[in-house]
């Protein structure tokens, strides 16, 4: 029989499979001496569990702290304003990932520019940047590259075939960041309440689960990395329930059928080629982190947006918003429904804090789905 | 209101609300425009009255074009009223150096769907601008139907109705979306398209109590629960595997990142009915599409909001579509 597409998501949707998850989990939480607070580190992760009604699923001393998992989200104010300044130029097409359109900066959002005259397209993959430079021969297309390790071969992938065909008149603006260094930040704050983690299963496709071997090691946190549907995710809580039942510390893999220890070496070494990691990434809501964003090596200079226009990009760091909580929600140190503009000055429609700009982002999903529990 | 008009203001969802709200209902404020359906009801009742214009690309796509897509879109909506469709105008804005035969295909395709409702266009207007100042081609239809069946109405949907849909969600949209992406799919994946009013007149003929009727163009099926519970005041619970969906529209969701109940639809209607009623409704819309459905129930629980209802116990709300559709990102 032929693998058709619904195969890939039908059974792992099956009603009876996820109350029967359900069932497990209910009665092994009872073994439980402590509540235990799982982070789903992942934006994807936060989408699924809100959409399928996870957390109505669980009894209550298993408890969710949203994660900094959504690219979009934790990209910093000033960053959002090279992406505008960049689209305001008089000959450049700026090129992103259609999650960037509402993100507000200073001056507006992408999508305020593109209203004001500036041509901003959004696409879905990177090499869509190939087909726009060759018809627009006399535009320079700047491609603002976005995301985690899932996304960052794409844009290596593009830098490849433009050097490869040496193609003039495409650049790139990079923001790709990396989720080990994220979750170490995280754990370092003497207020952490995170006990367990979710692990991005995407980000592991290509990077391995071997990036997470860290953390049962060294900081004593369990790590299964999970697919993205309800039955994978419920079927990740109760494998984590059973390592506290059990007194297990362990990294294991849910996702098997596309996760190994290695991950994606081809991707890897492309990643290596071109990107090297910055001293520090601002991260929105949690500040400065240590080696946790890529940028491209010195000898691609000459396709970098941020050293051709640096003259006209934005270098102070700007603040949030005095009344965001963006910043503990992506610490796991309050959920968006005690922040006081949530659902009020702050909507989808209106995003003032960063995780409600994006459908990934924790304020966004607990207000499309989450109002009801 | 944001000082510019942004694309989200024409999503069919909350943005468009706000806009036609804050500007437009302001401006022509008067007692038949406030009651928001999809017709004016007009001369005594007797007349259902619309308009629509439309602009697409591309302008020809699998199941219909631009043409089909006008007088289904106006036609529609009076079907919607309960009216036959008679008179229709047509106004074309055609952008210099538009190749003439594909503006005959598209003259002729609207002829065909003007004989399956049984109107006639007979008014017009032509106007060609220079290159750039619109894209290839917008038409304008606006029509006059006469009323088979009064009262039919969103602002009149009790617990004692239901709600149903006339067929597979979500068609016209995937199908937009998967031409634009340039995605080729080896599937038999086509645009929804269709005129209405024959089902319209079998469930009136076929003696069917209708409450409210309404097509589920931009916004989806989702916008049309939505402003059906804030219309009428009520609460509508959907059971979410109810909701027939082709597996060629869930694969394009899932490669996309979007809700069926979201996606645009042109031969797709969301049917109130009594519920003493809803067996033979769903008996007569299965005549032109076996995978009509009873999909959810009027409750008070939340009144002014849609619920969905998981098959393995849990709930949250159907929120009305907002922003442009945007795929997530990894």
């Amino acid at each position: 029989m032929a693998l058709e597409l619904k195969n890939l998501y039908d059974d792992f949707r099956d009603a009876k499979t996820i109350k029967a998850y359900a069932k497990i989990i209910q009665e092994d939480a009872k073994k439980l001496p402590l509540p235990i607070n799982i982070m789903e580190v992942c934006g994807g992760h936060t989408h699924t569990i809100m959409k399928y009604g996870i957390l109505q699923l669980l009894p209550k001393n298993i408890k969710f702290v949203h994660g900094p998992g959504c690219p979009v989200c934790i990209m910093p104010k000033e960053r959002i304003d090279h992406a505008y300044a960049l689209a305001m130029q008089e000959d450049v097409i700026l090129v992103t990932l259609g999650d960037m359109i509402k993100v507000p900066g200073s001056n507006g959002s992408l999508q305020d520019a593109r209203s004001k005259g500036a041509d901003v397209r959004f696409v879905y993959s990177p090499m869509d940047c190939m087909k726009i430079a060759k018809e627009n021969p006399h535009a320079k297309i700047i491609f603002f590259a976005i995301g985690f390790e899932t996304t960052t071969p794409m844009t290596a992938a593009l830098l490849d075939v433009v050097i490869k065909k040496d193609i003039k008149n495409i650049f790139f603006h990079i923001n790709h960041v990396t989720v080990p260094e994220a979750m170490a930040a995280l754990l370092s704050d003497d207020e952490c309440k995170i006990n367990a983690f979710l692990g991005p299963s995407h980000v592991s496709v290509i990077s391995g689960s071997k990036i997470y071997e860290e953390f049962p090691r060294d900081f004593n946190k369990p790590v299964v990395v999970s697919g993205f549907e309800p039955v994978d995710v419920m079927q990740s809580i109760s494998m984590i329930v059973k390592q506290f039942v059990e007194n297990r510390c362990e990294l294991e893999v849910e996702y098997k059928r596309a996760v190994n220890r290695d991950g994606n070496l081809n991707a890897q070494r492309l990643n290596d080629k071109y990107f090297e990691q910055v001293e520090n990434f601002r991260w929105r809501g949690l500040g400065d982190i240590p080696k946790s964003g890529l940028k491209l090596k010195a000898e691609y200079d000459i396709y970098n947006a941020e050293v051709i226009y640096d003259a006209i990009l934005p270098k102070e760091p700007i603040d949030d918003h005095k009344l965001c909580i963006c910043g503990d929600i992506l610490k796991g140190k309050a959920n968006p429904p005690e922040c006081s503009i949530f659902g009020t000055a702050c909507k989808p429609t209106s995003p003032i804090g960063s995780c409600m700009v994006s459908s990934e982002g924790a304020c966004a999903a607990y207000y499309k789905y989450g109002n009801l529990i | 209101m944001n000082k510019t008009i942004s694309l989200a203001c024409g999503n069919g969802g909350e943005e468009n609300n706000e806009l036609i709200s804050k500007v437009f209902y302001k401006a022509f404020k008067n007692d038949i425009l406030e009651k928001g359906e999809d017709a004016a009801i007009i001369h005594n009742g007797e007349l259902a009255f619309s308009t629509d214009s439309f602009t697409v690309s591309p302008l020809f796509f699998a199941g219909a074009d631009i043409g089909k897509l006008a007088v289904c879109g106006t036609c529609n909506d009076l079907a919607m009223m309960g009216a036959k469709p008679k008179y229709l105008t047509c106004s074309v804005i055609i952008e210099e150096g538009f190749v003439t035969a594909d503006l005959e295909r598209i003259v002729a395709s609207m002829k065909q769907e003007l004989e399956i409702n049984g109107a006639v266009v007979v008014s017009g207007d032509t106007k060609v601008v220079p290159r750039g100042s619109v894209d290839k081609i917008f038409i304008n239809t606006t029509g006059i139907g006469e009323v088979l069946k009064s009262g039919i109405s969103a602002n009149a949907i009790t617990n004692e109705d239901v709600i149903l849909v006339n067929r597979d969600i979500g068609c016209h949209g995937a199908t937009i979306f998967a031409a634009r992406e340039g995605m080729e799919m080896s599937s038999s994946l086509k645009s929804d398209c269709a005129s209405l009013f024959p089902q319209v007149k079998a469930l009136i003929d076929g003696g069917v109590e209708i409450t409210a009727l309404r097509d589920a163009t931009r916004g989806g099926v989702s916008a049309v629960l939505n402003e059906w519970s804030k219309q009428s005041n009520i609460c509508i619970e959907v059971e979410e595997e109810k909701i027939p969906v082709s597996d060629e529209v869930k694969g394009i969701c899932e490669m996309l990142g979007f809700e069926a109940t979201a996606l645009a639809n042109e031969g797709t209607f969301v049917l109130a009915i009594k519920k003493d009623h809803a067996e033979l409704a769903c008996r007569i819309l299965k005549e032109f599409n076996p995978h009509a459905e009873i999909i959810a129930n009027v409750t008070s629980r939340h009144v002014g909001k849609v619920v969905l209802n998981s098959s393995w116990g849990t709930s949250r709300f159907l929120e009305m579509p907002n922003g442009e559709l945007l795929p997530r990102i990894c």
